[in-house]
């Protein structure tokens, strides 16, 4: 295809017209928003991701460690051996610590000392997002609060705003305690913050959090926006509690028990 | 000017030298920190901020509190602070100096410290901390080295300074509040979820900050041949007693609301400081000594005989900075930390390391400090020698 010399000119105006545009566009509008996994056509998606926990589900040692184990698997977080630099996504604590608020002693015997499973809870309104200066930790389409560890400075105002503990500092290299490489999820660095993801990884594949996916039905995980999603279906026949009173909106709800289990 | 800085007795270089050696050491234990990770520190999971942000906060109060001196000499014409306004001045330069050095201890990626100018997230309270913190510096700089430099000449300052030494007196403010609202505006925080913090933390800036000034007067006195004034200690000691009256008032109310409302998870902060919680108690030692100098502090500066006295006055300030150096440099963040979220105790105590590195810090502002002062009393000196005193 010929071209006139003077329609070159006017293409090549254009054009360096719309690179000085889309230049300055992204240097003073768009600055780089933090990495986000890009979904695939089989991804999972939904508005609003949401996680019921139902504690009569949970029986034995064996049905908390088995969730515990194969997040921080796959995700490779170190196991230091101290509490000092411990890094953790996903733990238990009994109910009268999970909920403090929640202190009753007459409740049903074993409710109090009962565990819990506790992670972030991926808050509507998650004051993590608010504090972060850098938008290391933002808010995702999907209500998922991800964590950009190449972003992240490590100031740790998060872990401050944060009224859940969820989110863990690396005080040291984590690497060498990393007890087997999982070679298809990032390692982290020293001086950043990391925490439950929702398993985002996963979702991009189409496949359920990991640890929904080994808790013999004790975790669903679901749009919370639509009403006819399973999560949305046990809710509206069992009480749920969460620790809502701070107006966070989180989206972890947990199912305390009822006759059957007492 | 800054040749004046250059010349100096052997005690001078002696102090200075001292104090590079100093700066050295806690540098040797801060490229240690660079290369394990923030680890060598005794900071957790559950106390995720110590010593370095403790002093931080403190040292933004020190810096606030020249402004205790500017709004009575340009706003009330209080002629006698003239001499000393530079004093102020200049420590607010170094105590800056000294916060932004604790920040960059006190992050996990150092070298990622420009990230918050490339993202910049007006909704994040250090966005706002960073922007009032280096305009402050940036203020006092020139502000300082201008009426300075004027003074030298036995000039009045130029006529654009003064807009800038207006616009200092809402920003000293801010820096502190804008600080205070790091705290004061956590959910999940109680002991900090105070919406007298701000309040609390000028009070208590405006009381350690002057304090520090009194005592560093009175060093200048002894060793140069300036002599800051009589009257102009005695004024700041007057405003020392105000603010630490207010300061210890603030912290009743908070403790009061804590008490009489009975709401466990704002009195337990509180009982982790004063007489420990389920067993832990490593802060009630130290968070009594400070009531403890408190006291002693007020009574020695409400009664005017004792306040009047020279001596006694020094003695009173320096407890007044100790004082108010536990309760904000250290007992507030830790506090805020313990108990945690689930209502467990982790203590945090400061390792050596991380010790060695704070009083480096302190080095380089005193080293920060100890220069802009001799500049600052070398021009003095200089008036005095040539006998034109006529401020």
């Amino acid at each position: 295809m010929s071209i006139s010399r003077r329609d070159f000119l006017k293409l090549a105006g254009i054009s360096s017209l719309g690179i000085g545009f889309s230049a300055t566009d992204l240097l003073w509008k768009n600055r780089a928003e933090a990495i986000e996994y890009m979904s695939s056509p089989k991804g999972l998606t939904a508005k609003r991701w949401a996680m019921v926990v139902d504690l009569r589900k949970f029986k034995t040692e064996e049905d908390y460690n088995r969730v515990i184990d194969i997040c921080h698997r796959i995700h490779n977080v170190p196991d230091f051996g101290n509490l000092k630099d411990e890094v953790k996504w996903i733990w238990t604590d009994t109910f009268e610590h999970v909920f403090p608020f929640q202190k009753n002693e007459y409740l049903p015997e074993g409710v109090q000392e009962k565990k819990a499973v506790l992670f972030c809870n991926h808050c509507d309104n998650p004051p993590c997002v608010r504090v972060c200066p850098t938008k290391a930790t933002f808010k995702r389409k999907d209500g998922i609060v991800a964590q950009d560890y190449h972003r992240c400075i490590g100031c740790r105002f998060c872990m401050a705003a944060c009224p859940f503990g969820s989110r863990s500092f690396n005080w040291r290299d984590p690497r060498p305690f990393i007890k087997r490489l999982n070679p298809k999820f990032p390692t982290r660095t020293k001086g950043v913050v990391e925490k439950c993801n929702f398993c985002v990884e996963r979702l991009a594949e189409g496949l359920k959090p990991a640890c929904v996916e080994v808790s013999n039905g004790a975790l669903t995980f679901g749009d919370l926006s639509d009403p006819n999603s399973e999560v949305r279906k046990i809710l509206s026949t069992n009480y749920s509690i969460r620790k809502a009173e701070l107006g966070t909106r989180p989206s972890v709800f947990y199912i305390i028990g009822g006759d059957e289990d007492a | 000017m800054l040749e004046k800085a250059l010349t100096g007795s052997r005690r001078y270089w002696g102090w200075i030298f001292f104090l590079l050696a100093v700066i050295g050491v806690g540098f040797i234990f801060y490229l240690r920190q660079f290369a394990y990770g923030l680890g060598i520190t005794g900071m957790s999971r559950d106390v995720s901020w110590g010593l370095y942000i403790g002093q931080f906060t403190f040292l933004v109060g020190v810096a606030a509190s020249a402004v205790m001196l500017v709004i009575p000499y340009y706003l009330h014409d209080f002629k006698k602070f003239g001499k000393i306004l530079i004093l102020g001045e200049f420590l607010a330069v170094a105590a800056v100096v000294m916060c932004m050095l604790f920040i960059m201890a006190d992050m996990g990626q150092p070298m990622r410290v420009m990230n918050l100018v490339l993202h910049p997230t007006p909704n994040s309270v250090m966005f706002w901390d960073a922007i009032v913190l280096n305009g402050y510096l940036l203020l006092n700089i020139i502000i300082g080295w201008t009426t300075l430099g004027a003074d030298r000449k036995e000039l009045p300052p130029p006529a654009w300074v003064k807009p800038l030494i207006y616009l200092s007196i809402p920003w000293a403010i801010s820096i502190h509040t804008v600080t205070a609202f790091l705290y004061a505006g956590l959910p999940g925080r109680p002991f900090w979820l105070s919406a007298i913090m701000a309040a609390r933390f000028l009070a208590s800036a405006f009381a350690a900050g002057p304090a520090l000034l009194i005592i560093l007067a009175l060093i200048v006195r002894k060793l140069t041949k300036f002599d800051p004034g009589k009257e102009p200690i005695q004024a700041l000691g007057k405003i020392v007693t105000y603010a630490m009256i207010a300061s210890t008032f603030f912290l009743i109310l908070e403790v009061f609301t804590a008490f009489y409302s009975q709401i466990p998870g704002h009195m337990a902060s509180f009982e982790y400081l004063y007489a420990g919680l389920d067993g832990f108690g490593k802060l009630v030692p130290l968070m009594w000594l400070s009531t403890i100098l408190a006291v002693v502090a007020i009574i020695l500066l409400v009664n005017p005989n004792t306040r009047k006295n020279e001596s006694i006055l020094a003695f009173a300030c320096i407890t007044v900075f100790i004082s108010l150096w536990i309760d904000k440099g250290f007992g507030l963040i830790v506090g805020g930390f313990v108990p945690n979220p689930f209502e467990r105790v982790t203590e945090y105590w400061p390792t050596m390391p991380e010790t060695i590195i704070t009083i480096g810090v302190w080095a380089i502002g005193l080293l920060v400090l100890t220069v802009l002062y001799k500049v600052a009393i070398s021009v003095r000196e200089a008036q005095i020698d040539s006998g034109s005193n006529t401020h």
